[in-house]
């Protein structure tokens, strides 16, 4: 117990050194904690898939009631936005491709008369496949107004669908996106302060200086991660605010196993951090390496596009990846109220990725020469 | 005798800049000065005399903030390029691209200052010629050794025929065959091209060679003259103390040093001690505080003109150690055993089969050139680097297998600072106190003891200490937990004189209390302080031995300067390194 106690002094004095020398560097303080603050601001608010507004074009060849009814159920939901209205079909390229309207709605010239007959009236939506994800969104809102059209025009719908989005009832893409960024923004500053520490360390000569004293490689790399991990949950926290305070997203989940993940999402983190940071010999490689790393983990995490629409030898690939079961973890229990038993196997790739980077980290110390 | 116009004109020249903390100092304090053509002048002072600054100024990089600059007859502040068409300029590190080969360096420099062909041909192969260097043209810059580089770049700099050579310290660094030679180039230009040179330099043996000197101590001017009119100023002040047998030099050095009000300056060589008394100071008073030794005159050199001229600064003097230094207690036991180590770097051979012993309380020196082998060594023996092969025992640890008990006996101090420059002096302490386990009353007590003997500001931000206290501070965390060995790597370099002093008398002090220092250095002088030194050159130990022995292996009595015996020991080794290969 008394040799346990003197071993985790030193480690803890190597840990109040790792965080004096981070918080006295004022331009470290700054990096610290504005980017969580501006980014998740600035996701918030600028990164959405929810429609608003959509500019369209109309080009209404019937000019009757029905023709108007339905137009008007499209003007009414406030989705859409007439932005033009055509007066001949030579127009509709002109409309799509000077990105005025995102869609051209044409409406025969027999429409009513077809409806009057009853006959089914086609109604012709043309798409900008350029972006092809608000296209399909756009489509299907344009779908079910036509549909629920129909109903009031005493169509029969044999099969109905009623919609009840769970975890999200209005299916607003910033619900989704935002309780991620808790994992996707932290992972970003955690890889980073990790990945300078040693560096920098090793640029300043000062490393040479811890390695001489008894510490051992596996006391400096404690000492190393726990200062980096401390910092990565502040910066989950500060995001984690922000998306409870400012967005008023509701948390369903337990906020202690949040935490419980964090931890663990974080420890893998780092330890990727502090296998590159042993690794580079300068504070510039270090740097660069963290930057190639990143964008393919974003990538390949599901915070933007989903893991499953993956090619199955991608999806393998994911499972080095934190960051996938990072996101994943931390939506299940924003969102869903998931519980531990719901999240177990999220530890599982986490705990791989820290148990083979940190032993290698602490291998390196010693082992990497230049 | 020398009527022609001067190439430098310097009159009242000021330069200020602002120090870490913020506050303005003058690097350059109202100095005048003149270069006359044809002749090598010399910038003579310790780091941080501002020597860099002023050969910057003449070369129209910097400009001044007072005074007035004339090289060549133009005015540096208003047309600095019209200087610069006509001077050349080395720094300290000079420019070389180390991925290209030798020639092409020479025909890069030569292209850039516009040599024509016919000229640049016949030029290049003299400097080639001159240096000695036409084997290696092939050779990529960055493979060269740090003297072949210091020349390569002196090449450089001469591909094109200047009016004023300004050279920056161009032997820092350089190991002694290597700053011979260098030496011995400059003074061919002079004499054949009677070209106009401004050397800065730290050595006084490099001063010596020059034919006007002036001496430089933050920013001011202490003195002009040849070297034979500052010799003079030491005249009649400077003595030989020998001790009686079985007392070291150094015990009696240091009861000289720690006598600032009668002995201006100490130093160990040759086995005997080598002062400087206070003019104010009688030969009788002189003789007192070391009634043992025996006292005998001797000529003044032109370092105890430089040390009696520091010592006139205010604020100059030495702080006197804690204690006198006790007698010293010697036991046979080795506290450090090496046995047939060996590094290897893939094929390359960095350290081989070397064996050595060093006994508690021993100074034990690590000598050679750059890439000798010594800092290789050095990195094993503090359990920095894992040996390829040999036994390697430090504090009665194998170093193989108990590397983290062994670290907890030795302590360290880096080449250059490597304490953690944004914390304050006792925030580096707590943390390495921590390190080394210490905890509680027992740290406190340890901290505040080392703060006492190296009169440290706690308080004081550690990245903006003067290099001096840097190095005190360094020393300070290494010695916290009380090591049975302290390592020191080149701990002197870049530190004045003064300051070198007082270093020397700390480690010697701590010698006497048991600690066994093992000390790399290139300032050949201070093997003097040790009682064995080791000479590595290649990878191989050339020789090892006290100061007294190495000397006599290189085939001098003891008024042999170890620089020379150094020499001598190397150009040996080679020589039947080259015939054994013939």
């Amino acid at each position: 117990m008394g040799a346990f106690i003197a071993l985790a002094a030193q480690v803890w004095s190597l840990c109040v050194k790792e965080l004096l020398a981070m918080v006295k560097d004022p331009a470290n303080r700054l990096i610290l904690f504005a980017p969580a603050l501006i980014q998740s601001l600035l996701f918030g608010y600028g990164a959405t898939f929810d429609l608003t507004h959509v500019p369209y074009a109309l080009l209404d060849q019937s000019g009757g009631k029905a023709a108007t009814e339905l137009v008007a159920r499209i003007d009414g939901t406030g989705v859409f936005r007439r932005a033009m209205t055509l007066r001949s079909s030579e127009q509709v390229a002109g409309a799509i491709d000077s990105n005025d309207a995102l869609l051209v709605i044409t409406i025969p010239s027999d429409f009513d008369s077809l409806l009057a007959r009853g006959e089914t009236a086609p109604v012709q939506v043309i798409l900008d496949g350029r972006n092809s994800s608000t296209a399909g969104t756009a489509l299907g809102q344009i779908s079910a107004i036509t549909a629920a059209y129909n109903l009031t025009q005493g169509a029969s719908a044999p099969v109905s669908i009623v919609r009840r989005a769970w975890h999200n009832p209005n299916l607003q893409s910033r619900w989704t996106l935002m309780p991620a960024l808790i994992a996707g923004l932290s992972l970003m500053q955690t890889l980073l302060v990790a990945a300078l520490s040693v560096a920098r360390e090793r640029e300043q000569g000062t490393f040479d200086q811890l390695l001489v004293t008894p510490l051992t490689p596996i006391q400096i790399m404690i000492g190393k991660s726990l200062p980096a991990m401390l910092i990565g949950i502040i910066q989950s926290t500060i995001i984690l605010a922000i998306i409870r305070l400012w967005f008023q997203i509701p948390m369903q989940g337990s906020i202690m196993l949040l935490y419980v993940g964090l931890v663990g999402f974080t420890a893998a983190a780092v330890g990727i951090g502090l296998s590159i940071s042993a690794f580079a010999l300068t504070m510039q490689q270090a740097m660069l390496y963290t930057f190639l790393l990143i964008m393919p983990m974003m990538l390949l995490s599901g915070l933007l596009t989903p893991v499953r629409n993956m090619p199955d030898w991608l999806q393998v690939i994911t499972y080095a990846n934190p960051l996938r079961f990072g996101v994943d973890m931390v939506r299940r229990i924003y969102l869903e109220g998931a519980g531990l038993s719901d999240i177990a196997f999220d530890f599982v790739p986490l705990g791989v990725v820290s148990m083979i980077t940190l032993p290698l980290a602490a291998w390196l110390f010693r082992n990497r020469l230049s | 005798m020398n009527e022609a116009p001067p190439v430098v004109a310097i009159e009242g020249l000021r330069k200020v800049f602002a120090a870490p903390d913020g506050t303005p100092f003058a690097a350059i304090d109202d100095i005048s000065l003149t270069v006359r053509p044809g002749v090598l002048t010399a910038l003579v002072g310790p780091d941080g005399a501002g020597k860099t600054t002023l050969i910057r100024m003449i070369a129209g990089l910097l400009q001044p903030d007072g005074g007035s600059l004339r090289v060549l007859g133009h005015d540096v502040h208003r047309d600095p390029q019209a200087v610069q068409n006509r001077i050349s300029y080395m720094p300290q590190r000079f420019g070389l691209y180390d991925d290209l080969s030798v020639q092409e360096n020479l025909d890069l420099y030569a292209d850039l200052h516009g040599v024509p062909d016919d000229e640049r041909r016949e030029r290049i192969g003299r400097m080639l010629a001159m240096t000695d260097m036409a084997r290696f043209v092939a050779r990529p810059a960055g493979k060269l050794s740090g003297g072949m580089k210091q020349k390569l770049g002196l090449a450089c700099t001469l591909v094109r025929s200047p009016d004023l050579l300004l050279l920056d310290e161009p032997s820092v660094g350089v190991d002694p065959l290597s700053r011979r030679e260098l030496w011995a180039i400059l003074e061919q230009l002079i004499e054949r091209d009677r070209l106009s040179v401004l050397v800065s330099t730290a050595y006084m043996d490099e001063a010596a060679r020059c034919d006007a000197l002036y001496v430089l101590h933050h920013g001011r001017l202490l003195a002009q003259g040849t070297p034979d009119d500052l010799r003079a100023l030491a005249q009649g002040l400077t003595y030989e103390a020998t001790p009686p047998p079985g007392v070291p030099a150094r015990a009696v050095q240091a009861r000289l040093i720690d006598a600032p009000s009668r002995i201006v300056d100490a130093v160990p060589r040759g086995g005997s001690v080598s002062l400087i008394r206070r003019p104010e100071c009688s030969e009788a008073a002189m003789a007192a505080l070391v009634p043992d030794a025996a006292i005998t005159p001797r000529e003044a050199g032109l370092e105890d003109a430089f040390m009696l001229l520091l010592h006139a600064q205010p604020g100059a003097d030495v702080a006197p150690a804690a204690s006198p230094a006790p007698p010293l207690v010697r036991d046979a036991e080795p506290v450090i055993v090496v046995r047939d180590l060996v590094r290897r770097f893939g094929d390359f051979t960095a350290v081989a089969n070397t064996s050595f012993d060093v006994r508690r309380g021993e100074i034990f020196g690590l000598l050679g050139p750059n890439g000798a082998g010594k800092t290789t060594t050095f990195r094993m023996l503090c359990g920095l680097l894992p040996a390829t092969s040999g036994t390697l025992q430090v504090a009665g640890v194998n170093l193989r297998h108990a590397r983290s008990k062994a670290r907890a006996r030795i302590g360290y101090v880096a080449q250059k600072f490597a304490l953690y420059g944004n914390l304050t002096v006792r925030e580096n302490l707590r943390f390495f106190a921590g390190a080394y386990g210490l905890r509680g009353a027992a740290a406190d007590a340890r901290i505040a003891a080392v703060i006492k003997r190296f009169g440290l500001d706690p308080a004081m931000t550690s990245g903006i200490l003067p290099t001096g206290y840097k190095q005190r501070l360094a020393m300070a965390a290494g010695l916290l937990h009380q090591p049975d060995i302290l390592f020191l790597d080149e701990p002197t370099s870049g530190i004045d004189p003064l300051a070198r002093r007082a270093f020397w008398r700390t480690i010697t002090e701590l010698a006497a209390e048991g600690v066994t220092i093992i000390v790399t250095t290139h300032f050949m002088e201070e093997a003097e302080y040790c009682d064995r030194i080791a000479i590595q050159d290649a990878g191989r130990v050339l020789a090892l031995g006290t100061p007294q022995a190495v000397r006599e292996a290189a085939g001098g009595d003891h008024t042999m300067d170890m620089n020379r015996a150094f020499i001598a020991i190397v150009e040996q080794s080679r020589a039947n390194g080259e015939s054994a290969a013939a």
